[in-house]
């Protein structure tokens, strides 16, 4: 167990520093971050002399050292666009996005589950057939376009929500939270629902095949010739049979929820790190643009090293043969 | 009988002044992007400068026409005796935000900050040798030779409180290789209409007025939440729905829909800012082209064809749906040395075009690439796709090579361009800050956006004098024959001003403003 965490580690340890190569190497072809930050009266000599002190005249190589050699430490310079540190900024904008994302897996998971029983339980009935339709739609709409739809049915028609950002928080030590306010709640609807939307239809899917698949089998037979109730063959057997997958796929699927919650964000100004990427990407702001891609990656490898070890700890099977294969 | 009844109207109208002016206005405004910083000094850069403008304040302004017009200098003239030596009269009696009185030792400090070596501010005052405090509300600044316009390169040079930047460590701009922020990017003492109540990055700013402020009349908006929407949809769903009251950047394609929705209103105006094509001169091949013998530009018959072929009310009528200005000369009506014969611009003619091409020698016409910029101006890929299709009817078979402004612009700069888009702003309003950089001769620091790297050393030399001349009808007359020239010898191909839109609910009204740095305090009330 220890040996696997370590070795665990150690790949991700691998992982994050090619991420940060990779990045790098990406930063010279996104554009000249001096020509953002300055008009474009600006005199070249100034630019030149910023460019020296910004380093960015450094051989790549060069750069890429001294940003690991900082990132070590914890340190991810200062932003270009905002000449604030960009581990501070990050972590101003990270409960927004953490919020968000919890709140649209929590959407997706109960949600698709219910939505997936149903339709598995009710198989060819007029209803099931239409929510099929629908998730369908959810699928292959972009989540922007179904941002913009929300927000001019429910913020403009109807005038019922925010269209955009997070309305009033409150501070909780540095954690600035938008759910302990009316504003705050009410914003956070149509951005949770609008990124949720994927993951409930996936989710949905899942326990519909999954749901399908365990009711075929001996036991959910053998418990019906028990002559158990429909709701306890149904919910006591059949869906805690189906999930165990929907669980896994949850927790990998909030590391993207995290990570792609960009255009979400971006369409409803929701104050997170994602929209802090956007903004940073259009000026080139490389410290906001390393950090942040250094910090989606941390999420990846911590969500997946967590999940190697549920796994090892929930499934018997897998120990037992890590302890075979050990020998 | 007539004696009350005018006391009761005088009652009415006195109590509504005083509803007036007590009842609270809060505007909710709403923006592509926010501030880049507080520090007044450390970005050149039009969303700054005009967040600054509400805390801060300037020696000199300009209003709604561009003409200059005091804020904390009450006059400025040329020293008798010493045509080097510009004298600033100060205005008395205003503190800053905290308390603090304003003296001539606060404007020598914050001009030597704008001009130290951090400071992005510093080309607007590399011509100053000295700044001095002659007394408590006069101060002289020494130039390095004669500049006559030098109070136009200070309206957004803001004043600091050298006391309060001393005690908080800011007498320094930002260093960005240092690896700590300053306290000046976050915090501001200002002496403006507004002070700052509280800030959240890219997300919320707010503004309470300041019952201090010198100014005679009081603005009549009191609180200003300044709300960074960079998505424009989302931008003009948020006015739509009611969440804010004033946006600034409006989308072309959505200025008629907004104005045709009830209880909003658009406010169009002229942009300082001209949007024209460049290409290349001198004898050397174009890179993109299928002329490798020569250059085809070079030739004036070619870069008259082109001006023939291209029909600039048609891309004011379908790319900018009206909101643009065409012209026929590089520089906007607000700078000095416009005149309407300058902007003129001739009747589109194909078959000319196609006769001065064969005349040129390209019966067939030629290839080349357009470089153009997708996210810097309004429509500015679209402009240059109505470009390509219009120079393609006389033969001209141009490729198109759109890319973001930071990716646009080294292109620009290290004259890697054939045929080029941009957009110049003149924020000097003076003809000088054109020819400097777009035609003098590229050498030094001048030329610097000559791009198509066109030379003519006649004109470098008059360009060269406009710096020093300080008899200003002569310098008019200069200015005059060097547009002459500029014009006639197409140097660049200039399409059209700029026009910018404002969207705002409808008993609000804020006047477009020239340099697109609209005050709140202009900002007035139907009811």
């Amino acid at each position: 167990m220890l040996a696997l965490i370590i070795r665990r580690l150690a790949q991700s340890v691998l992982v994050m520093l090619f991420v940060a190569l990779i990045a790098f190497v990406m930063f010279r072809y996104v554009g000249d971050p001096i020509a953002s930050m300055v008009g474009v009266e600006t005199r070249i000599a100034e630019q030149e002399i910023m460019r020296d002190r910004l380093g960015l005249n450094d051989p790549v190589f060069m750069q890429f050292l001294r940003f690991i050699g900082n990132a070590v430490q914890g340190q991810f310079g200062i932003s270009y666009r905002l000449q604030q540190p960009v581990s501070e900024l990050i972590m101003s904008r990270l409960p927004a996005t953490i919020e968000l994302a919890f709140a649209s897996a929590t959407i997706a998971l109960i949600g698709g589950v219910a939505l997936g029983v149903f339709t598995a339980l009710r198989q060819g009935s007029f209803a099931t057939g239409a929510i099929m339709a629908a998730s369908l739609v959810g699928v292959s709409l972009p989540t922007f376009l179904i941002g913009i739809a929300l927000i001019y049915i429910f913020a403009v028609e109807l005038g019922w929500l925010p269209s955009f950002g997070r309305g009033q928080v409150v501070e909780l030590g540095w954690w600035r939270t938008g759910l302990l306010t009316e504003s705050g709640l009410r914003s956070i609807i149509l951005p949770a629902i609008t990124l949720s939307l994927f993951q409930l239809t996936l989710i949905m899917r899942l326990v519909r095949a999954e749901m399908l698949e365990v009711m075929r089998t001996e036991y959910i037979r053998f418990a019906r010739a028990r002559g158990l109730s429909d709701k306890a063959i149904n919910f006591g057997h059949a869906l805690r049979n189906t999930l165990v997958p929907v669980i896994t796929i949850t927790g990998l699927q909030l590391g993207s929820v995290i990570a792609f919650a960009i255009v979400t964000e971006t369409v409803f100004q929701w104050p997170g790190v994602g929209s802090l990427f956007i903004t940073s990407v259009q000026v080139v702001d490389v410290p906001v643009m390393a950090a942040y891609l250094m910090f989606i990656a941390f999420v990846f490898v911590v969500i997946n090293l967590i999940v190697d070890i549920l796994y090892f700890a929930v499934d018997p099977r897998l120990r037992v043969d890590g302890g075979a294969a050990g020998k | 009988m007539k004696s009350n009844l005018k006391r009761a109207l005088f009652a009415i109208l006195a109590s509504t002044a005083l509803v007036t002016a007590a009842s609270a206005e809060t505007v909710r405004w709403a923006r592509v992007s926010d501030a880049l910083t507080l520090d007044p000094h450390s970005q050149n850069q039009g969303i700054t400068h005009t967040f600054a403008h509400h805390i801060y304040e300037t020696l000199v302004d300009r209003d709604i026409d561009g003409a200059l017009t005091p804020r904390l200098a009450t006059e400025w003239m040329i020293k008798e005796g010493d045509p080097n030596t510009w004298v600033f009269k100060l205005r008395e009696g205003v503190t800053f935000h905290d308390g603090s009185a304003f003296t001539a030792e606060d404007v020598v400090f914050s001009l030597d900050r704008a001009r130290s070596e951090k400071s992005n501010m510093r080309q607007l005052h590399v011509d100053v040798a000295e700044v001095v405090a002659v007394d408590d509300y006069t101060v002289e600044v020494t130039m390095k030779g004669p500049s006559p316009l030098y109070p136009n390169n200070l309206t957004n040079t803001f004043i600091m409180d050298k006391t309060w930047s001393e005690t908080n460590d800011v007498v320094e701009v930002q260093d960005y290789a240092a690896g700590a922020d300053n306290y000046a990017v976050r915090n501001a003492n200002g002496t403006g209409p507004y002070i700052l109540r509280s800030r959240e990055v890219d997300v919320r700013s707010e503004l309470t007025v300041n019952e201090n402020h010198w100014a005679e009349t009081k603005p009549a908006v009191t609180e200003i939440i300044y709300l960074p929407i960079s998505d424009a949809l989302t931008r003009v769903a948020a006015l739509l729905s009611g969440n804010v009251d004033i946006v600034q950047d409006v989308p072309v394609q959505d200025i008629e829909r907004l104005a045709a929705t009830p209880g909003i209103k658009v406010e169009t105006g002229p942009e300082n800012r001209v949007i024209y094509l460049g290409y290349k001169f001198g004898d050397e091949p174009l890179q993109s082209s299928d002329v490798t013998d020569r250059n085809p530009f070079n030739d004036p018959r070619v870069r008259e064809a082109m001006e023939l072929a291209i029909d600039r009310d048609a891309i004011k009528a379908v790319v900018m749906r009206g909101q643009a200005i065409p012209t026929g000369v590089a520089t906007p009506p607000f700078v000095d040395g416009w005149t309407e014969e300058l902007d003129a611009y001739p009747a589109v003619d194909l078959d000319r075009a196609r006769a001065l091409l064969a005349e040129a020698g390209f019966p067939d016409g030629f290839t080349v690439t357009l470089d153009t910029p997708n996210n810097r101006y309004v429509n500015d890929e679209a402009i240059s796709q109505a470009v390509v299709g219009m120079l393609g009817r006389i033969g001209i078979r141009v490729t198109l090579a759109s890319r973001p402004i930071a990716q646009h612009s080294p292109i620009i700069l290290n004259n890697q361009t054939d045929f080029y888009l941009l957009g110049w702003g003149v924020p000097t309003f003076d003809s000088a800050y054109i020819f400097n950089d777009l035609a003098h001769t590229k050498s030094g620091s001048l030329g610097a956006y000559n791009v198509g790297l066109y030379t003519n050393p006649e004109l470098d030399v008059k360009i060269q004098s406009l710096g020093t001349e300080v008899d200003l009808e002569k310098r008019a007359a200069t200015i005059a024959e060097i547009w002459e020239v500029v014009k006639a010898d197409r140097v660049l191909l200039p399409l059209h001003n700029q026009v910018l839109a404002y969207a705002m609910k409808d008993r609000i009204t804020l006047p477009v403003h020239p340099e697109n740095q609209p005050r709140m305090t202009s900002v007035t009330f139907a009811d």
